[in-house]
Order: structure tokens, then sequence, then C-alpha cells
């Protein structure tokens, strides 16, 4: 067992290790985040109860882009300096390096949004009975976004203009992550309860994560061929 | 024992080589030669399974590596063009990262010997970004140095940028391994102070 962990742990640091030394990079990925929630108010108009309204709506699409945004870098570096090729060649199982570079890359990038989301709520004059609902979702769900995310990249890694394709691809299959993000906080305002969405959620998590880096693992290894 | 039989390699629309024979035995070298084009390095990633060839079976010892990838991974160190380097990390970071990451517990003390042999004393706790290409190379070729387990080593132009110094202290590197029972494949256009000349396969010969 420790010896499958070497791997894992070993990605999973280094991962994590890159992204503090790039940290500008996972700036941008909040900056970004905090701006495209901020242009709301101006654009929809400083009316609290409206405002109110959308709040986790908004929230949640600012989250989705965010994620969107940082996505492509997921496998590019490895895929350019050969790195990819050695943990391909690997002979521990590949699903288990994927998930550490995964996991690395929600950390950085999803993480920061969760513990952001709250003060931006607050922008909004979300009731405070809701934040704990919204980080919650927001826990559950962009783990699921980088999770699928993660497919994406590796079928766009070394396309021409994958980055647009990307997007293409993973938005559609984002839809329901937000519909149950955003609708859970929606259901507790509305006073019938977040429980069903959040198990929705954690569901769609443990079910992508059982699945998405068996197939990310297959889409790596056609893009080294 | 590695054993290709009857391989053939497609690259897009272009045929490259077919009806590709051969077969490495403990403490043999195999050069593959050709010019330009010619599959070379199509060759050494089908050989690695990186690649799946057109048609034929690659085998270690007797089994089809497909069958049992694990074991021959174990077994293989492969080193491509590419340094698989990050800029931001320091040599002792990168080199102990792919040991890890290939499955090998090796310390941090080894890991600096064998840094300080390949000439990169100077520059262990520099960004990879700072390094020139031969010193680069030479972080990827210090693998090389600590990988004695490994039967199999498949390089892929190992002596590019080094200098007389460093392609003699690999060739004598590669010999050794030779000569304690391990295999290597490798291509190059340069001679290198072999210890016995390798035999020479030539997909000149054997092209489409």
């Amino acid at each position: 067992m420790s010896r499958a962990l070497g791997p894992f742990a070993a990605v999973l640091d280094r991962d994590l290790l890159l992204a503090w030394r790039g940290r500008a990079d996972v700036l941008v990925t909040l900056a970004f985040f905090v701006v495209v929630v901020c242009l709301f108010p101006f654009g929809v108009g400083a009316e609290p109860n409206q405002l109110r309204a959308i709040a986790p709506g908004v929230l949640w699409v600012a989250a989705l882009l965010s994620t969107l945004l940082s996505l492509h870098r997921l496998f590019a570096q490895d895929h350019v300096d050969g790195t990819l090729e050695q943990l391909l060649l690997s002979p521990e199982p590949t699903v288990l390096w994927v998930v550490a570079k995964i996991s690395a890359h929600w950390i950085a990038t999803g993480l920061p949004l969760v513990v952001a989301a709250p003060a931006l709520a607050l922008l909004f004059d979300v009731e405070q009975s809701a934040l704990g609902v919204l980080v919650l979702s927001l826990a559950l769900g962009t783990p699921i976004l980088a999770l699928l995310g993660a497919v994406g990249a590796a079928l766009t890694l070394g396309l021409r203009g994958g980055g647009m394709l990307l997007a293409l691809l993973v938005l559609p299959l984002f839809v329901p992550v937000l519909i149950f993000g955003a609708g859970a906080v929606d259901a507790h305002l509305s006073g019938s309860g977040a429980q069903a969405h959040l198990l929705l959620l954690g569901g769609g998590l443990l079910g992508a994560l059982a699945l998405a880096p068996l197939a990310c693992a297959a889409a790596l290894r056609i893009a080294v061929e | 024992m590695l054993y290709a039989n009857d391989l053939a390699c497609v690259k897009g629309d272009r045929p490259l080589f077919r009806g590709l024979n051969l077969q490495v035995a403990p403490g043999a070298m195999l050069r593959v030669a050709g010019p330009n084009g010619y599959g070379k390095t199509s060759l050494l990633r089908i050989l690695c399974g990186l690649a799946l060839p057109e048609s034929g079976e690659i085998r270690w010892n007797d089994v089809p590596i497909n069958r049992d990838r694990e074991t021959f991974h174990r077994a293989l160190l492969y080193l491509g063009h590419a340094a698989a380097l990050n800029d931001l990390l320091t040599p002792l970071e990168n080199l102990r990262f792919s040991c890890a990451a290939g499955g090998d517990k090796v310390d941090e003390d080894i890991c600096i010997d064998a840094l300080v042999r390949i000439g990169l004393a100077e520059q262990l706790d520099l960004p990879a970004r700072v390094l020139s290409q031969g010193q680069r190379r030479r972080v990827g070729l210090a693998r090389l140095f600590l990988g004695t387990r490994r039967k199999l080593w498949v390089l892929d132009e190992p002596f590019t940028a080094l200098d007389v110094a460093a392609v003699a202290d690999l060739a004598a590197t590669l010999s050794d391994h030779c000569a304690a029972g391990g295999m290597v494949v490798l291509t190059t256009h340069q001679d290198a102070p072999f210890a016995k000349p390798p035999a020479v396969l030539n997909l000149a010969e054997v092209a489409w």
C-alpha cells in the first residue's frame, strides 16, 4: 500500500510546490472569480432584492468560469516537457497519479474559490444562514468540475486551439453541477432544505471520482501516442 | 530479454518501416541507426509501449508487454528527446520526483551524488530554467547513475549537447551497465567510445 502511495504523494507534493512557485497563476484565477462576481451589480443594477436572488447563480457561474480558465494548464506543461511520458511509463497505475494531479489542481484553484465565496456572497447581502450551504455546495461541486474538466483537458491536449475546444466540450457537462449547486442555496433560502441537492452533489462527486480518472488516463495515453 | 517481431510503423499517412525484427539479450547494446525521419524515435517509443505499432508484437522475457505492463515498466528506463524537467524546480527536485514517480525509492544523498558525479554540483539549487541545454540533458541522464536496478535502458539521442568528457563518461556508464548484464537500446548520430562496439540496426534497410 505504501508503495502504491509513493507516486501519488510524489505527484501531489510536486504539483502543490509548482502551484506555490507559480502562485501568480493561481491568484489570477481567484482574481478573475472576484472580478466576474463584482461585475454583476454593475450590469443588473444595485437593487438589493434582485442581487440577493441572483447571488447563488452568479457565484456558481463565476466559479465555473474560473475553473475553466485554469483547466488547460492541468497537463499542458507536463506534456511539453516530457514529464507526462515518464509518468505513463511508471509501473504504478496511471489513475493513481491522475487523481493526485487533479487533487493538487483543485487545492490550488478550486479551494481558494470555496474560501472566497462567503465574503463575496455578503456583498450580495445573502442571508448569513445560507453561507454554510453555499460553501458546502461549492466544496462538493468544484471537485466535480475539476474531475470532469480534467477529462476534457486530457482529450484536447496538444491540439491547436485546444482551449476553446475544451470549453465547448466540458461546459455542457458542467450544467448539472451548476443546477444542483446553485439550487442548493436557493432551496435553503426558500425553506425547503438543501439536503437533497447536497446529497446529489455528493453522489456526483463520488461518481466522478470513480470514473473520470479512468477516462482521463485513457485520454492521456492517446495524447502522447 | 527484449524481443520484437515483425514490427510495422505508420506515422500519420507516412509508412516508416515494416518487417522489423530485433532482439536484445542481457549484456547487449543495440544502436538504432538511420537518416532523419526514418522512425528511430518512433521505434523507441513503440519499444517502450508509449506508442502502438501498426502490426507486430514486442515481448519482454517472453511475455507481450501489453499483457504485463507493470513488470516491463519496472525494468525499463526511457529517456526521450525532452528531458522531463520542470523549469520551476531545481535539478535535485526534478531528479527526486522522476525517481519517486517511477516507483523507485531513492535517498536524497544518492540523488545528490548522482548530480555531482554528472557535473552539476554548482547547480543543485538553481531552478532548471537557468540551465544550459547540456546541463538540462545531464539532469535527465543522472537517472542512469542511480537506475542500475532497471535492466533495460532505452535512450533517445543521449549524447546530444554533451561535451567530450561527458560523452566519454556516459559511454563508459553504458558499457558498464551492459557488462553487468543490463541492456541498452539507443539512437545516436555520433561515434561514442564504447568498450565494445554495439550491434547496429539500420532503419534504412527496413524502410517501407
